[in-house]
């Protein structure tokens, strides 16, 4: 690996010269996104098909073996539509807004760490550079909302907003005692620090919460209100159409199994095996079952349950996950205080 | 800039093209926010003018075009007509024919209630509810199509009796659906009736008392939601129905859930309706021996000459009433369907009026959606059960 490292490393220098340390950062960024597009685009494909199955019907079976590759005949079907600009809108936010949507889930990537070694910036922030940059995705919504001068899209944008705004704040405060606990907002050190045992079993509670309030702040069923269809037609996407649209769907996809990774590496121990002896299977493997199946999760919730209503979904967020978070933060602090372990 | 400043409600326009309107309901949607100031539903983007064109039919040419008012409880539409029809005459139904009667127009109600379950499912949400009750209504309409070769616009009900007799092993199919259909139910009550989310978005959400829902012209499961046991089938037997045995369930706020718990136990009882029938049906004809009302039997027709001028005249002049008027309402799914027939001696109406338990409903949604969230209007819209082909008609 080091000898190929070195190899690699040598070989580009020769060819770009200085230039190589940014064509290198351009080749490493290109080899986490890849995946993770790739992930994009078969999690609608197994969107699909587990809903479907559990919903008594088929789902998609006709392009390729078992509809594998039904996710690229969507995409090639998104990029060759034509994408209808309404003439009331305000062009330029209306085409950054899907960007602005899309980028952040991705670029919050750059931090996950798939194995002790293998993560593109080791950076000692890294809970707080999700935090931060994840949260950016809402202005994309807003956006969006404001651009299209529609009323169906204002209204979802700005239950969208208020939503993702809420449901941010519980879910920091999750995540603050699993923080507590390594002493660190370095993912890797958050990770080792579970060796001997996931947070999910000391922090439960906060386990849960975490996964409602990402569920809310995704934008997924039951709390997808800002598309509610049943009410706001397609909510602050009613405008878009083709890839413009596409880029919407992308980034909440991106952003499920972003959240997913996070609640891996939070609680569930990262890339740590569940038990000793199954140390030999490596941790990729480990991280990427748990992110598959905090999606199912995912999807199953989806299939089950109807759809809450903004002022009870905000009463949720706001009295019951809010307060009890904090006083979970409060409760972590005193028991390390006490027993002295922090 | 106080004094410029002015604050004005925002109006939204819900359907006729949305994904939530049933069919092509408009709603203008007044809002303050989230909250619904005044819903004020639009009709008339379906009317096909459907008493008109019953001046102009035959009574059996007619009676098609009721399976296409309320297009998901197809059968039940047709039984009001031929049972008004029948009253004109002064005639009745065979045993036989009233009982088969009786068994199609509760598996409709079974057929309209699980599409009820379904869209109001999609409406607040639970997509899931949707597909599950598509596959017992595809069941239905496999037991309808055995008996009348249609699936959904079956055309079945005849004056004086049915079209023609179920076929050899359909009851013992019905019998099979009706044994396995409880479990099923229980299955969709497992999803949805003690559901937290189900229960939130549905309790306390458009409540009616009794007395509103008199003034408002409620009926069927509409007012039965709101705790007054009224049912034509018991207040008013007609067909088979006073030899059957059934309970009126009954709701206590009048609430949208209350509409949904009656909803879900008149599917039991309409279970319980079919197995009686199924037990005391007897071998017999089907349709009435005045083969001046109803059609002769096939072999008849080739050896007899009076059956093939019946059977010509049946189907020329079509039959012929007395003159007089006679008002018949049935328990429809929905609630009383009523058909009133003006006859002037011809082979036609003189005039026929269809009295929709829909249009009632539909405006109560004015009165029950006011003060609530725009999320709660897409429960109302479920919770009334309107289908517009009855309502505009």
């Amino acid at each position: 690996m080091a000898e190929l490292l070195e190899f690699i490393h040598g070989f580009g220098g020769d060819l770009f010269g200085g230039l190589w340390p940014l064509v290198w950062t351009v080749v490493k960024i290109g080899i986490l996104l890849a995946p993770v597009m790739f992930g994009v685009t078969y999690l609608t494909y197994a969107e699909r098909r587990v809903i479907g199955a559990m919903q008594i019907r088929v789902g998609p079976n006709r392009i390729g073996i078992f509809g594998l590759l039904q996710p690229l005949a969507d995409a090639v079907k998104l990029f060759f539509k034509e994408t209808v600009l309404p003439s009331k809108i305000d062009r330029p936010v209306f085409l950054i807004a899907p960007v602005l949507t899309m980028a952040p889930a991705l670029v919050c990537w750059a931090v996950i760490p798939f194995s002790p070694e293998l993560v593109l910036s080791d950076i000692n922030v890294g809970v707080l550079f999700i935090l931060a940059i994840s949260s950016l995705g809402a202005y994309g919504i807003l956006m969006s909302g404001w651009a299209s001068n529609s009323r169906y899209a204002f209204l979802g944008s700005m239950r969208s907003a208020a939503q993702m705004v809420s449901y941010e704040v519980s879910m920091g405060f999750t995540l603050i005692p699993v923080i507590m606990l390594a002493g660190s907002l370095n993912l890797g050190d958050i990770v080792e620090s579970q060796k001997d045992m996931w947070n999910m079993i000391p922090l439960f509670p906060m386990f849960i919460i975490y996964f409602i309030s990402v569920v809310a702040e995704t934008n997924r069923a039951p709390f997808d209100l800002p598309e509610a269809e049943a009410e706001l037609v397609a909510g602050f996407i009613t405008e878009y159409s083709a890839m413009a649209s596409g880029m919407f769907f992308m980034g909440e996809y991106a952003n499920l199994i972003l959240v997913s990774a996070m609640g891996s590496i939070m609680f569930l121990g990262g890339w740590l095996p569940p038990l000793e002896i199954l140390g030999f299977i490596p941790g990729l493997i480990w991280l990427a079952l748990k992110i598959c199946f905090l999606l199912f999760v995912f999807l199953w919730i989806r299939a089950t349950f109807p759809r809450y209503r903004y002022d009870q979904l905000m009463r949720l967020g706001w009295k019951v996950f809010l307060p009890f978070s904090l006083f979970w933060v409060f409760l972590t602090g005193a028991v390390l205080h006490l027993t002295g372990l922090a | 800039m106080a004094e410029s400043t002015t604050f004005q409600n925002y109006t939204v326009n819900f359907g006729p093209q949305h994904p939530a309107a049933h069919g092509v309901l408009r709603l203008l949607l007044e809002l303050d926010g989230e909250v619904v100031e005044r819903a004020d539903p639009h009709i008339g983007f379906l009317h096909r003018g459907t008493e008109k064109l019953l001046e102009h039919k035959t009574y059996i040419q007619g009676l098609p075009y009721f399976d296409r008012l309320d297009y998901m409880s197809m059968i039940a539409q047709e039984h009001p007509w031929v049972l008004a029809v029948e009253k004109l005459l002064g005639i009745e139904a065979p045993e036989r024919a009233q009982y088969i009667r009786v068994i199609y127009a509760e598996l409709t109600r079974l057929l309209n209630h699980l599409l009820f379950l379904a869209s109001h499912g999609l409406d607040v949400g639970a997509m899931t509810m949707f597909l599950y009750a598509f596959r017992e209504r595809e069941e239905i309409m496999d037991i309808y199509e055995a008996a009348s070769g249609a699936r959904m616009h079956a055309a079945y009900f005849r004056p004086g009796g049915v079209s023609q007799d179920l076929p050899d092993g359909l009851e013992d199919r019905i019998r099979a659906f009706t044994d396995h259909l409880p479990a099923k139910i229980d299955e969709y009550e497992t999803l949805l009736t003690n559901n937290r989310i189900w229960k939130q978005r549905l309790v306390n959400v458009g409540i009616v008392n009794k007395e509103d829902a008199f003034s408002m012209g409620f009926v069927g499961p509409m007012l039965r939601g709101s705790g007054v046991a009224y049912d034509l089938r018991k207040a008013e037997p007609y067909d088979a129905y006073d030899k059957v045995e059934f309970d009126i369930p009954v709701g206590v706020t009048g609430d949208s859930y209350d509409r949904y718990l009656v909803r879900v136990e008149e599917m039991r009882e309409s279970n319980k309706i079919i197995r009686q029938c199924l037990d005391q049906m007897k071998p017999g004809p089907v349709r009435h021996e005045d083969f001046k009302v109803s059609t002769p039997y096939r072999g008849e027709m080739q050896e007899g000459m009076e059956s093939l001028i019946h059977h010509f005249k049946l189907y020329t002049e079509g039959l012929v009433t007395p003159p007089g008027e006679v008002y018949v309402g049935t328990e429809s799914p929905k609630g009383e369907l009523g058909v009133y027939i003006v006859s002037d001696g011809t082979n036609k109406p003189y005039r026929a009026r269809i009295r929709a338990a829909g249009y009632n409903h539909l405006q109560a949604l004015k009165y029950m959606a006011k003060g609530h969230m725009i999320a709660d209007v897409t429960t109302l819209v479920g919770s009334v059960d309107i289908v517009f082909g009855e309502i505009d008609r």
